[in-house]
């Protein structure tokens, strides 16, 4: 059974298309990133999987059942963007609130408080909370009642390096016993080691899905290899010249070392013709990271055509 | 049923901590017991007048303080909740639209009923026990007919609230919105009544003026707590047309439960086919 099932989604608002023929599904014990950029369509397509809004085309299956059932969206765990809470009750209050509307055993209140880090202060009314801290009670309250489906809409905002890498952990933890979990964020750098798959939108169409191997392979995205010379620089560059199959090799020199972009396909040829000059004393290969190949399927238009930063 | 019961008991613990519940019943028991013993103070003494004089000046008091209560208490029910982002988490638990409205109904309702009751209810038991020579059954059935209406009245002011509050997208729009009914319920509407009459110079169908008042719950409430005593000398300006009523009390009644239901309904149809 898939945590979600998109079959040929799109989605109007009034006349204008927000989402156009999405197929995407999730499995359990599963991390999928949701990128990109601000209006591409993140928002709605989480809407449409909590039920929230029904498709104007397509298919939405959740759970094994219809999105939106209440006994669907019992085992739905949220955290959405920016929630303020209730400020004149405590977050142990609000937690027990949510709980009692979930069906969920009170016992677990202070456990995920803990769980978050919030022990000590659950007993203070969330007006005083920081940023941080309301962001912690959110994902409390996204973990309440063991959902089979987790989604987090921008977890790590407000969140100090130390909460993000235990947000992560306790991520890792939970896909282990078979949450599916879905990750928007626009911190690319951070969520990339935690994810097994990401899926990039842009103007409300799927552009790309697939682990990160597979979308490097589709990117077809030069590989950056950083060689540090035995004797000198330009004798190294002689010998990549030599080397090279394809001619006009985009080489830099940084810091004494030479740095080659190069085909993923030429990448093996090359090095082990480099390697047998007897000029390399060392090598590092840099793949693109999630960030590279997200801005390759985006399309770098400046920030015009990425709708805005964040 | 669980989860309308889960949201009503947090608006009624809100207003238990935020001292709603407890400054609205003392403002009812004051008023009630202020107006008790100076209610014949324009006769020129001070003391206990009488019970229809009493909840005559009580009504009165209460079709302004009702209603305005009963707005500023559910105005920002659902708008509240939008603009802090719990609506939308709300709507992703096991929970529909009508029970989260009919949750806050509830909550709001038991408040305003609960403050009613505490506060005239308070005033009532201190009239029987220190007034000399008061009729108590009298007074009781008087004071029981009031707190009742009284509830009805509040319970139709919050549905209009509601109206408005899963209409709107912001807060202060829902507030001002919410002054503009109390302003045209309390304020504008008789005025609008006695205006169409004169302006009308007699050829109005006399037979369709009490209906016109039921169009408005406040005057429903009036007629209830004050034509109900015989002794029906006291109605003046719009009232005396509700002197000769079709219906009894019992279509007062049915009046102000309607006054409720009814804005309580389309606040629900109103609310399902609202965007999230």
């Amino acid at each position: 059974m898939s945590c979600f099932h998109l079959e040929n989604v799109s989605y109007r608002y009034d006349k204008t298309p927000v989402l156009n023929g999405i197929d995407l599904a999730l499995e359990p014990g599963e991390i999928l990133g949701l990128f990109g950029h601000n209006g591409a369509g993140k928002t709605t397509s989480i809407k449409l999987i909590l039920g929230l809004m029904q498709p104007t085309h397509g298919r939405v299956s959740v759970l094994g059942g219809h999105a939106g059932d209440l006994q669907v969206t019992q085992h739905i765990g949220y955290l959405p963007e920016n929630v303020m809470f209730y400020p004149q009750l405590t977050g142990r209050e609000i937690l027990s609130h949510f709980a009692r509307l979930k069906n969920a055993s009170l016992h677990q209140v202070p456990e995920l408080l803990e769980q978050v880090g919030l022990s000590d202060a659950m007993d203070a009314r969330t007006k005083t909370y920081s940023k941080g801290m309301r962001q912690r009670l959110g994902l409390a309250q996204a973990l309440l009642g063991k959902p089979k489906l987790l989604m987090l809409d921008e977890p790590t905002v407000g969140l100090d390096p130390v909460a993000t890498a235990d947000l992560y952990y306790l991520l890792c933890k939970l896909r282990d016993e078979g949450t599916g979990i879905v990750l928007c964020s626009h911190v690319l750098p951070g969520v990339e080691p935690y994810i097994d798959r990401a899926a990039i939108l842009t103007e409300g169409a799927l552009q790309a899905v697939g682990d990160l191997a597979a979308l490097r392979q589709q990117a077809n995205m030069p590989v950056t290899l950083s060689l540090g010379p035995v004797n000198s620089v330009s004798a190294l560059e002689k010998a990549i010249d030599k080397a090279s199959a394809s001619s006009g090799l985009a080489i830099r020199t940084d810091n004494g070392r030479l740095k080659v972009d190069v085909q993923p396909t030429e990448k093996m040829a090359l090095l082990e013709a480099v390697m047998a000059s007897g000029e390399v004393a060392d090598v590092s290969i840099y793949q693109p990271s999630l960030e590279d190949i997200y801005v390759h399927f985006i399309g770098s238009g400046g920030l015009a055509n990425r709708g805005g930063s964040q | 049923m669980n989860s309308i019961w889960t949201i009503a008991r947090k608006e009624l613990s809100d207003s238990l901590r935020n001292r709603w519940l407890m400054a609205i019943s003392l403002v009812f028991a004051t008023l009630a017991l202020g107006i008790a013993w100076f209610g014949a103070a324009a006769s020129g003494q001070v003391g206990y007048a009488s019970t229809p004089a009493t909840i005559a000046s009580l009504a009165s008091l209460g079709i302004f303080l009702i209603p305005l209560i009963a707005l500023l208490l559910a105005y920002d029910a659902i708008v509240g909740e939008e603009e802090g982002g719990t609506l939308l988490l709300l709507m992703t638990y096991p929970l529909s639209r009508s029970q989260l409205l009919l949750g806050k109904f509830l909550g709001h309702g038991l408040t305003l009923a609960l403050a009613t009751l505490i506060g005239f209810g308070f005033a009532g038991v201190a009239i029987a026990l220190l007034v000399e020579d008061v009729a108590v059954a009298s007074l009781a059935i008087a004071m029981f007919r009031f707190i009742a209406s009284t509830v009805l009245l509040g319970w139709g002011f919050i549905a209009l609230a509601y109206v408005v509050s899963v209409r709107v997208s912001e807060k202060p729009v829902a507030a001002g919105l919410a002054l503009a009914i109390w302003f045209f319920f309390v304020l504008i509407f008789d005025l609008m009544l006695l205006g169409t009459l004169v302006a009308s110079e007699g050829k109005f169908n006399a037979e369709l003026l009490p209906w016109l008042l039921m169009l408005n719950p406040t005057d429903i409430y009036r007629l209830l707590n004050i034509v109900a005593f015989d002794g029906a000398a006291q109605l003046s300006g719009v009232l005396s047309l509700g002197s000769d009523l079709p219906f009894g009390a019992a279509g007062l009644w049915l009046g102000l439960v309607l006054w409720f239901v009814v804005p309580l309904g389309g606040a629900l149809l109103l609310f399902r086919n609202r965007r999230i």
